[in-house]
């Protein structure tokens, strides 16, 4: 038994040294040097500043002139109120099927949209828009999701609606590999894009 | 169904097909001590470690010894674990100064990672050192599942009829001929594909929206792979693979998938090889095949029709999106969960707890099998501890002794399964039971209904199954259950282990008996249909109660459109 022990003690030192400290070097070290970007984070930069992580979705909802992403059920950590995309938190609402809350929440985004956005009808919103994602962090809407916010956003910004539309046709994200998942638009890209659009003369890496 | 979903399908369930055979034969090649691939760079290393151990390739243990070893070498983990997260405070590698975690989360984190749960009361990304991270849980993650698969190794040679081989020897193996090179391949993959793997700081980013977002990262990629390889699924970050830093798109949420099942779907196809029975292994890839595949379908529909409430309002589009992320699409969704509930990771894409009811009966019943695959080893075991229990029953049935792989099945091996089988849902009935009875147990039921008790219910199920993910809004970090999940983690995990251990002690000291046409076959459609129908039967029988309370009565109530406040 003594024995067995010293062995479950050496075994744990020494596969220690070569799982925790080992492979983690490596892999950081490979990353670094092949897929540097990638690596770091895959950071997005605008006239020099970190404005984003390409793979994270952003709160636009406290603006009228970007288009918004879903919603974010993600809860301030001090507080324990929602704070919409907070990184240092991810989750979801968790709330049950039958949960009063869930329809309380989704009736109040539906007429939040409906609200704001000119000539909207609720058939028009895609059920994803008003449901919240599962990490709170989720980058991604649908076409649709997209085009529906068009009136509002050439409301607020003044650029034409065709304009616009076009715009969002650009930042379609196609299928990995043209096979794997949806196609879908990356709201932060769209919104940069829609910056560089209102502010010419600003080039994004 | 959409040709996105179709082709995910096709490649995770094609792809553990096709990948089965060659890394079974891999397996057992190395299982063995015959010439492999990787001989030439890793024998050194090893032979320097066994020499430190003073233990030789071909030594042999029994399986008191073999327990004993597995026990006592967890034990180190655990304490190692216990030790390091109590300190974390003033340890290296910590850019955010997390400070020391407290006594009662550091027991459920290194309970539940030490016996390979990964069960979570917290979130990494604000909790979580660097060198917690990786120096303690993904260690633990890679060490545990190879000393669970080392278990399962020990169990096989002994049906087989070999000595049952060393824990030491097999722990190492494990990890330098399959987790490790295996983790390095799929890591890489994973940052060339957007996981972060760095040891810089978190960033911290000002938005167009004029606000700062503070954005974790972390030597990420590294820690997916061995997360899934393993069938870990501890998370990086709180809401594991369904964090876009964790699973940024269909592509990894792919490879995460098949990452989970290579080596157990592999580990059935080397359980033939060993015993010399392949139509027996891929009889049994049968059976946990079929009910992959009805995990599967009873997940992805219901999800696609959604919720009926939400429904009557008159959205475009139908489908359950709620804890859903976009970019893995539905077909991605569901089969990656399937594959979380049927291989026993416990990582998840989505939130548990805002599935619909039937969804949940199936992510349920992978748990309450446990054999579906399972994890490397651990599932192959639970697998044939239905095997014996179905031959024992066509036994009787037939009034003949019953007979497995030429060795007569008596009183001890069927007493000893039966414990390991029993224990199951004792831990998860009686932890349920207990947690609605008092009131630090009811504090932590997040959802109103029956869907309040599914949350419980969850929660004791994931943790004797080992398997991790949770209906996230239960109150994990309460003390009540910190403490308890930590203890059903431990006993579900060594006593079905240690049980199934000595039952393949048992045959192999018998002697054989050779095979007449009045054998019963284990290698036949009859008896696929037959395991089937046991593991269907037991489980019922054992769970159909708890099901009609919970799930069951929550989708009679979500057809009537009743909304609990």
């Amino acid at each position: 038994m003594l024995l067995t022990l010293k062995r479950a003690v050496v075994v744990t030192v020494l596969l220690w040294i070569i799982l925790a400290f080992g492979f983690t070097f490596v892999m950081v070290g490979l990353g670094q040097v092949f897929f540097p970007y990638q690596a770091n984070g895959s950071i997005v930069t605008l006239k020099g500043r970190t404005i984003a992580a390409r793979h994270v979705g952003q709160n636009f909802g406290n603006t009228l002139q970007y288009f918004w992403g879903r919603p974010s059920a993600t809860v301030s950590l001090t507080t324990g109120k929602r704070e919409p995309d907070n990184a240092l938190n991810s989750g979801a609402s968790n709330y049950g099927p039958t949960n009063a809350l869930l329809l309380q929440d989704i009736r109040r985004r539906i007429h939040h949209y409906l609200n704001t956005t000119p000539g909207l009808s609720i058939h028009q919103i895609p059920v994803s828009l008003v449901a919240s994602s599962g990490s709170g962090l989720d980058p991604d809407i649908t076409v649709a999701s997209a085009l529906i916010q068009v009136p509002r956003v050439a409301k607020y910004t003044g650029l034409s609606q065709s304009r616009l539309r076009q715009l969002v046709l650009s930042k379609v994200l196609p299928p990995d590999l043209g096979l794997f998942g949806p196609a879908r638009i990356n709201v932060v890209l769209l919104n940069v894009a829609l910056y560089q659009l209102l502010h010419p003369q600003s080039p994004a890496e | 169904m959409s040709i996105s979903t179709m082709a995910t399908w096709v490649v995770v369930i094609g792809g553990l097909l096709i990948l089965c055979k060659p890394m079974g034969i891999y397996l057992y090649r190395v299982f063995t001590f015959q010439p492999t691939v990787l001989d030439r760079p890793l024998r050194p290393v090893e032979n320097g470690i066994f020499r430190l151990l003073h233990v030789t390739r071909d030594s042999n243990m029994s399986a008191v010894e073999y327990g004993l070893a597995f026990v006592l070498t967890n034990m180190v983990w655990g304490i190692m674990a216990y030790t390091l997260l109590r300190i974390q405070g003033i340890l290296p590698f910590n850019p955010e100064h997390f400070g020391n975690l407290n006594a009662g989360l550091s027991f459920n984190t290194a309970a539940s990672f030490v016996t390979n749960t990964n069960w979570q009361a917290y979130s990494g990304e604000n909790t979580m050192s660097y060198f917690s991270q990786f120096a303690v849980l993904q260690f633990l993650q890679f060490v545990t599942p190879a000393s669970g698969a080392a278990a399962g190794l020990a169990f096989v040679r002994g049906l087989s009829g070999r000595q049952l081989g060393n824990f030491f020897v097999d722990l190492t193996l494990v990890l330098t001929r399959v987790l490790l090179p295996l983790s390095i391949l799929f890591g890489l993959a994973f940052v060339a594909l957007g996981v972060p793997d760095t040891l810089a700081p978190y960033l911290h980013v000002h938005t167009l929206a004029g606000q700062t977002q503070i954005i974790p990262r972390g030597p990420i990629a590294g820690w997916e792979a061995i997360e899934h390889l393993g069938q870990n699924g501890g998370g990086f970050t709180g809401a594991n693979s369904a964090n876009p830093l964790e699973n940024p798109s269909a592509l990894t949420n792919i490879l995460q998938s098949i990452a989970m099942g290579l080596v157990p779907v592999a580990f059935f196809y080397m359980f033939g090889l060993f015993t010399g029975r392949k139509r027996l292994a891929w009889t049994l890839i049968a059976v946990a095949g079929t009910i992959f595949l009805a995990m599967l379908a009873m997940i992805y529909f219901p999800e696609m029709a959604g919720n009926p409430i939400i429904n009557a309002l008159g959205l475009s589009g139908h489908a359950n999106m709620v804890g859903k992320e976009l970019r893995f699409g539905m077909g991605g969704t569901s089969i990656f969960e399937t594959s979380t509930m049927a291989f026993t990771t416990g990582s998840v894409v989505s939130a548990h707890d805002s599935f619909l009811p039937i969804p949940s009966l199936a992510m349920f019943l992978g748990m309450f099998l446990n054999m579906v695959f399972g994890g490397k080893g651990v599932g192959l075991l639970n697998m044939l501890m239905f095997v014996i229990l179905t031959i024992f029953l066509m036994g009787l049935m037939v009034g003949r002794t019953p007979e497995f792989l030429g060795k007569k099945i008596e009183a001890k091996e069927v007493s000893l399964t039966s414990v390991a089988f029993l224990l199951h849902p004792l831990l998860i009935l009686v932890g349920t039971a207990l947690a609605v009875a008092i009131p630090a147990g009811i504090a932590g039921v997040f959802n109103p209904g029956p869907h309040g008790l599914s949350e419980v219910l969850y929660g004791f199920t994931s943790a004797a199954a080992n398997n991790g993910s949770a209906m996230g809004g239960l109150g994990a970090s309460l003390p009540f259950y910190e403490v308890a999940l930590g203890i059903v983690v431990i006993l579900g995990r060594y006593a079905s282990i240690m049980a199934m251990l000595l039952v393949a002690e048992s045959l192999l000291q018998k002697k054989a008996v050779p095979q007449t046409s009045g054998t019963m076959r284990t290698d036949t459609p009859l008896f696929w249909g037959v395991l089937l129908g046991s593991i269907v039967i037991l489980n019922a029988l054992t769970f159909f109660p708890v099901m009609a309370l919970g799930p069951l009565a929550e989708h009679y109530l979500l057809m009537a459109h009743h909304v609990f406040g």
